[in-house]
């Protein structure tokens, strides 16, 4: 009897609530599960799963050559962090403080870039950057450099793409953060002789470091991993984590190693939005896009 | 008294709409004042303009006789406590109370002293390392005022500080409030739509509505002698009728109203002028026979028991209902009789109006609940 109308009670939220689950299960659930196992398989020679149990996958991520690339990978999605920070943070601020018209006509021009495949932006960084590119014919016709400088191919180049390709990530958690600012709060540091440098770093940053946090989690993580901004930018000079486990899928055909390292970037991923909630994030402000 | 406060001629327009009318008064040295007005009749405004928080769009603004208008809010002698306290959520209660001696840079060890006298001066001893949100209503507004008296500021600004407390606390803050100004000497502004806390607390009262400074004038002033109806109406109970000067006699004046004539002193009046006549529901008496000077009858509806008085309700021929107070006990007309109703002259407050339609409505109401669609006037 209670068991019945317990799941009576139930019932309209399974109704509503499972066609998601559902498709929850299917498109993420079952495949991190596959990913899971398979990270504990090994390659057979022919570049198929052989499923026997093994740690083996795990025990090559720690090889000299692949931590060279951690490296790299991690100082570039720090840079590419750091960079972002400073862009959006006087925009998101600007953006929170303006008229409810000009933030629509703001919002608009961080999102509808967004619209278009990244890859096509990324190329035309390409045609920007490149040594007969539109930036070096401009400097070199005004005179102001005799040899084209290169460019393209930089590891700068690839931060360059990547803050461009992440930058919204880093706008919208920061601008929510803004906006849901208390103006009473800063009006209160002024009446207490606050000039609005202190007040920026007294009240302002303080409050708004959830903002730059879920920012730097949502712009640091990515960052790991898009090869594709690396290929074209970086013309396979900097490999980050992500190309690497691209290149087991690809061309190394090592799906087992592949597997095992997308495990560990994951794992990573969860402690950072742990961390993150742990100091008073809401998972809500990550949820952007 | 020298004046701490001086504002002339001040106006504040939000594009076209102008919220602050020429309001002129001087606040003293070591006063209470209040400002006490209904909701959106601009109290707020004027003390933001105080502050600094907003610019008259004209007008000037003196504090300790000196002109502020180009003087941002960290360069004003004033603070404030916000209704919504506005604590600093992420620093504790030490170091939000140090807030703004950490701004002038006083030194570590006298930022200590006084941070512990203040806490001790609002009975918040041993909270220094609590946050916020750890704090009740109460100890956060106590909280807030601290944070603002420990710079001494010429002048405290307080906007509705005890309206999101209930009515119990509001009693004890209201008076531990009086305590500190009284203690400290300091000149309060206190902003609040409850005429009551208005008549408990201060030494002058400054009666706005719709952006007009009505009255200005200490609690006895505004209640004994209201200037206006609105006034009348606002500041505690009373019962207000629209009469015409029937005849004006050497010190009163008998007045015609819609429902029969009636007799105050004269204040100034001219025959024939419509005025309106205020009288407290304490004020207004039965009387089983006529009295003279008055012609003003009424059918008994109910008496209600309300604590140590009576309540009584006497409906006038034109259905118009007016409020008696009579002490519990006092010998009172049946319910459903026909009585007479009448007013020592001295007790009629007479008011000039600006109108010259009579009868157009006479009215009697309670607090300030009606006065939204009257200020349109
Ligand atoms: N920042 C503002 N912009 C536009 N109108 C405002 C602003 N602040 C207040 N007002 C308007 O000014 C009037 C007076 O407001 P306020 O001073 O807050 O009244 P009170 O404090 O007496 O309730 C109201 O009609 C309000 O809507
Ligand atoms: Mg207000």
């Amino acid at each position: 009897m209670k068991l019945k109308q317990r799941f009576k009670k139930s019932l309209p939220k399974l109704v509503t609530v499972s066609p998601v689950s559902i498709w929850l299960l299917i498109l993420i659930a079952i495949p991190l599960v596959y990913v899971l196992v398979i990270s504990f398989a090994s390659r057979s020679p022919s570049g198929g799963i052989e499923f026997a149990f093994t740690l083996e996958n795990y025990g090559k991520l720690a090889s000299a050559d692949y931590l060279k690339i951690y490296g790299q990978s991690i100082l570039i999605a720090f840079f590419t962090t750091v960079i972002s920070i400073f862009i959006s943070y006087p925009f998101a601020y600007h953006m929170a403080n303006s008229s409810k018209t000009k933030r629509t006509i703001l919002m608009l021009l961080v999102i509808v870039p967004f619209w278009t495949n990244s890859l096509i932006r990324l190329y035309g960084w390409k045609t920007i950057l490149g040594t007969e590119g539109v930036l070096n014919n401009l400097l070199m016709d005004a005179h102001i450099i005799k040899e084209p400088l290169n460019m393209l191919f930089t590891t700068p180049a690839v931060v360059l793409g990547m803050c461009y390709t992440l930058l919204p990530f880093m706008i919208l958690p920061l601008y929510a953060s803004i906006e849901k600012l208390d103006r009473a709060l800063l009006e209160a540091a002024s009446d207490l002789g606050a000039k609005r440098i202190h007040s920026f770093f007294h009240v302002t940053l303080p409050l708004t470091s959830p903002g730059i946090f879920a920012g730097s989690i949502m712009v640091f993580i990515p960052a790991l991993g898009y090869f594709f901004v690396s290929d074209l930018l970086g013309g396979g000079n900097t490999m980050l984590i992500g190309n690497l486990i691209k290149n087991q899928f690809n061309t190394s055909q090592n799906w087992p190693l592949g597997a095992a390292l997308s495990i560990v970037l994951i794992i990573v991923t969860l402690i950072l939005v742990k961390i993150y909630t742990k100091v008073g994030g809401k998972i809500d402000d990550l949820g952007v896009a | 008294m020298k004046p701490m406060v001086e504002i002339t001629n001040v106006n504040k327009y939000y594009g076209d709409n102008h919220v602050v009318k020429d309001v002129s008064f001087s606040i003293f040295d070591g006063e209470f004042l209040t400002m006490l007005g209904p909701s959106g009749c601009g109290k707020t405004t004027t003390l933001r303009m105080i502050a600094g928080f907003e610019e008259p769009t004209n007008g000037s603004i003196l504090v300790g006789g000196e002109n502020v208008s180009d003087k941002e809010p960290f360069e004003r002698d004033v603070n404030t406590v916000f209704q919504s306290y506005a604590l600093f959520p992420h620093k504790t209660i030490y170091d939000n109370i140090a807030f703004g001696l950490k701004m002038k840079k006083v030194k570590k060890e006298e930022i200590k002293e006084r941070v512990t006298e203040m806490l001790s001066l609002v009975q918040l001893e041993g909270f220094e390392k609590r946050m916020p949100s750890q704090l009740s209503g109460g100890q956060k507004q106590r909280v807030a005022i601290a944070r603002a008296l420990i710079n001494r500021p010429k002048v405290l600004l307080l906007d509705e500080p005890l309206g999101a407390l209930d009515l119990k606390l509001r009693k004890q803050m209201q008076i531990e409030l009086k305590r500190l100004q009284k203690k400290l000497g300091i000149t309060f502004v206190y902003v609040t739509h409850d005429q009551e806390e208005a008549l408990t607390m201060s030494d002058r009262i400054a009666v706005m509505n719709g952006g007009i400074l009505e009255q200005l004038g200490t609690p006895d002033e505004i209640y004994e002698k209201p200037k206006s109806k609105f006034v009348a109406d606002f500041i505690g109970e009373s019962n207000v009728f629209e009469a015409r000067v029937e005849e004006v006699q050497k010190g009163a004046l008998s007045l015609r109203t819609e429902t029969g004539t009636v007799t105050a002193k004269n204040d100034a009046c001219v025959q024939n002028e419509i005025v309106y006549i205020s009288v407290r529901p304490e004020k207004l008496q039965f009387s089983e026979k006529e009295v003279e000077g008055f012609h003003l009858t009424g059918v008994v509806k109910e008496h209600i028991y309300v604590g140590s008085f009576i309540r009584s309700i006497v409906v006038l021929q034109n259905g118009f209902e007016v409020k008696l107070n009579r002490l519990a006990g006092s010998d009172l007309p049946p319910v459903a009789s026909v009585t007479n109703l009448y007013w020592e002259k001295e007790h009629a407050v007479v008011m000039h109006s600006r109108q010259h339609q009579i009868f157009s409505l006479i009215d009697n109401v309670d607090l300030g609940e009606h006065y939204e669609t009257e200020t349109a006037l």
